[in-house]
């Protein structure tokens, strides 16, 4: 049997990427502390009805489950932290103004999705409940941005989009679920051909509207574009000043604001704006977000909700390689004064490895460039290359 | 940079023109050379050849920006991760169910028969037969499907039919139509976004000459 082997799309991280891993996750918990977001650490397992609804909507087949070996209930696995936030904002902390909560952990997917190919992503997020208005989106699509560019991630493009505009012309021409959900899978593939053929029998004002959506995608001209191609409702007027209000909001941050009306992702709980992050090197979203207001109304309380997350698996997979922090290297010896010099270097943040008896053949695993030597005024440090051989 | 995804025989052929509107020709012609990676006019520009079940993970996970795929193969790999905004109408042909030319196809679905079916196309042969509310056994095969019914292997296939000449020979008849098969031109969801500027251009004189060829 080879049991050191792990499962497909389950890995280990090793020291050097789990170092920066780390680093990293501290640095955006650290940034979303600074902006007023509190953490928050939800279960990793409970009840599956509470994780497949609302914004869990699509994750039913994407979630583990297990049976409670006390109540004899389902329990799932989060494939996803939003729905517990929701949750927690629904039900725990009936704050009546706005909550602003952040979260990090691992999620399980049952098949691997997202830039790292992983079953289990990394996910890093913050939501914002309890504000209908554009405002709360600037502030999470800023904050989104934000923590790609303390992580390094460079020239960002952001995509919008707003699944109102779709819902509102399938609400329209009352298409029944059926055709909704063709439509949406031609949508969400650009397919144009195919949403012409889908909508031949509706109204040919709505069929023209759909099927244009899959050519608006671009700069903030498309905008214009959509304005005289789409019916001047009160929803998608509205929809596309939104849309225009984002561009003028995230100009000062230097990143590329695009626009896609044809991206439908998270239709199902999704109610206004959605976005994603993208950069060079990687090969699909770096971070994905929107608003998904009335979700909390399945956990007794119906909030306005925006927010984003990122799985820092998948962000750190286009980041240059940092080496591992170098070490002190300090011999096997009882004498108090280098203990003493060893604590004191630990205090200032250095890594002092003290070798153990019988390995002195294997020095170059430890990592170690310079070392203690005892000089005539007590224990000091040096440069010692050789270490690494 | 931006790398296209195609493959060998009647795709590339018929791509050849589609490609020369938009300005980009191969420096190699790829049944000649032995090279994976073709050079093109354009600096900027490469081709891949890769097989053809293959062109949409290529292009799925951006090591292609651009691909061109039979809609067969698109349907059997899902299209997750991908836009296929356009239908470049080339490589036309038909996905049919067929059987033995002595074989009663619909009255075994009357009875209600539990089918034996070998295809390569499993994914499409699973949708189409549950759209219709019949019980199939599916066998997966890769090549020579229409040998299954003459050797007992299976009672009917479902394979692509052009013009039908190797049903003939075989003694075979095609019974049922699944869909309609042609071209599509496959984008990577990030590469339209980061490089819009490149790929845009390649797509609109796509589109006008798939247009061109339609006029005629």
């Amino acid at each position: 049997m080879r049991n050191w082997l792990l499962p497909e799309y389950i890995e280990d991280v090793l020291p050097a990427e789990a170092a920066r891993i780390e680093q990293l996750r501290r640095r955006l918990l650290d940034l979303f502390k600074v902006h007023g977001y509190q953490y928050v650490i939800p279960p990793l397992l409970e009840y599956l009805e509470s994780l497949i609804t609302g914004v869990g909507h699509d994750l039913d087949l994407a979630t583990f489950k297990v049976v409670d070996q006390l109540t004899g209930r389902l329990m799932g696995v989060r494939a996803d932290t939003t729905p517990q936030a929701a949750r927690i904002d629904a039900h725990m902390l009936n704050n009546h103004g706005v909550s602003r909560l952040c979260y990090a952990g691992s999620v399980l997917r049952t098949s691997p999705d997202g830039l790292a190919q992983t079953r289990e992503p990394l996910q890093l997020g913050a939501e914002l409940f309890g504000h209908a208005g554009i405002e709360s989106d600037i502030e999470i699509q800023r904050l989104m941005i934000k923590a790609l560019q303390a992580a390094g991630v460079e020239s960002l493009h952001i995509d919008f989009s707003h699944v109102g505009i779709f819902s509102h012309l399938v609400k329209n021409a009352g298409i029944n679920p059926i055709l909704e959900q063709a439509l949406y899978t031609a949508l969400q593939s650009k397919d144009q051909s195919s949403v012409r053929e889908l909508a031949a029998g509706i109204d040919p004002v709505i069929r023209e509207a759909l099927c244009s959506l899959t050519e608006l995608n671009g700069g903030v001209a498309i905008i214009e574009e959509a304005q005289k191609r789409l019916p001047a409702t009160p929803e998608i007027v509205n929809a596309l000043n939104d849309l225009r209000q984002v561009d003028q909001n995230l100009g000062d941050l230097g990143v590329n604001v695009c626009f896609d009306l044809a991206e439908l992702r998270g239709y199902h709980y999704h109610s206004g704006m959605v976005f994603a992050a993208y950069a060079q090197g990687y090969a699909g979203p770096l971070a994905l977000g929107g608003r998904y207001d009335e979700v909390g109304s399945v956990f007794g309380r119906a909030r306005p909700a925006t927010g984003f997350s990122l799985d820092l698996r998948g962000v750190i997979t286009a980041l240059p390689v940092a080496a591992l922090q170098k070490g002190i290297f300090a011999p096997y010896d009882a004498d108090q004064s280098l203990l003493e010099k060893i604590e004191a270097l630990r205090a200032e943040g250095q890594i002092v490895v003290q070798e153990l008896p019988g390995h002195e053949a294997h020095r170059a695993e430890l990592n170690c460039d310079r070392k203690l030597v005892k000089q005539a005024h007590g224990w000091q440090v040096v440069d010692a290359p050789e270490l690494l051989n | 940079m931006i790398t296209i995804a195609l493959s060998k025989g009647r795709i590339f052929e018929e791509t050849v023109p589609l490609l020369a509107a938009a300005g980009i020709t191969a420096l190699e012609d790829p049944e000649a050379s032995r090279k994976l990676i073709l050079p093109t006019n354009r600096p900027d520009v490469r081709l891949i050849i890769v097989r053809a079940t293959d062109v949409p993970t290529y292009v799925q996970y951006g090591a292609a920006d651009l691909g061109i795929a039979g809609k067969d193969v698109l349907n059997e790999h899902g299209g997750a991760g991908l836009y296929q905004p356009l239908d470049l109408k080339i490589a036309r042909c038909k996905m049919m169910v067929a059987v033995r030319e002595d074989f009663d196809y619909f009255g075994s679905i009357r009875r209600g028969a539990r089918l034996k079916v070998v295809t390569k196309y499993v994914q499409t042969a699973r949708e189409h037969f549950a759209n219709k509310g019949m019980h199939v056994d599916l066998i997966k095969l890769y090549g020579s499907m229409e040998l299954g019914p003459l050797v007992g292997l299976a009672d009917a296939i479902v394979d692509l039919v052009s013009t039908g000449g190797t049903l003939r020979a075989n003694n075979l008849k095609a019974v049922e139509e699944v869909g309609d098969i042609s071209s599509r031109l496959v984008v990577n969801q990030a590469s339209l976004k980061l490089k819009r500027d490149l790929l845009q251009p390649i797509m609109d004189s796509f589109a006008k000459a798939v247009a061109a060829n339609e006029d005629k």
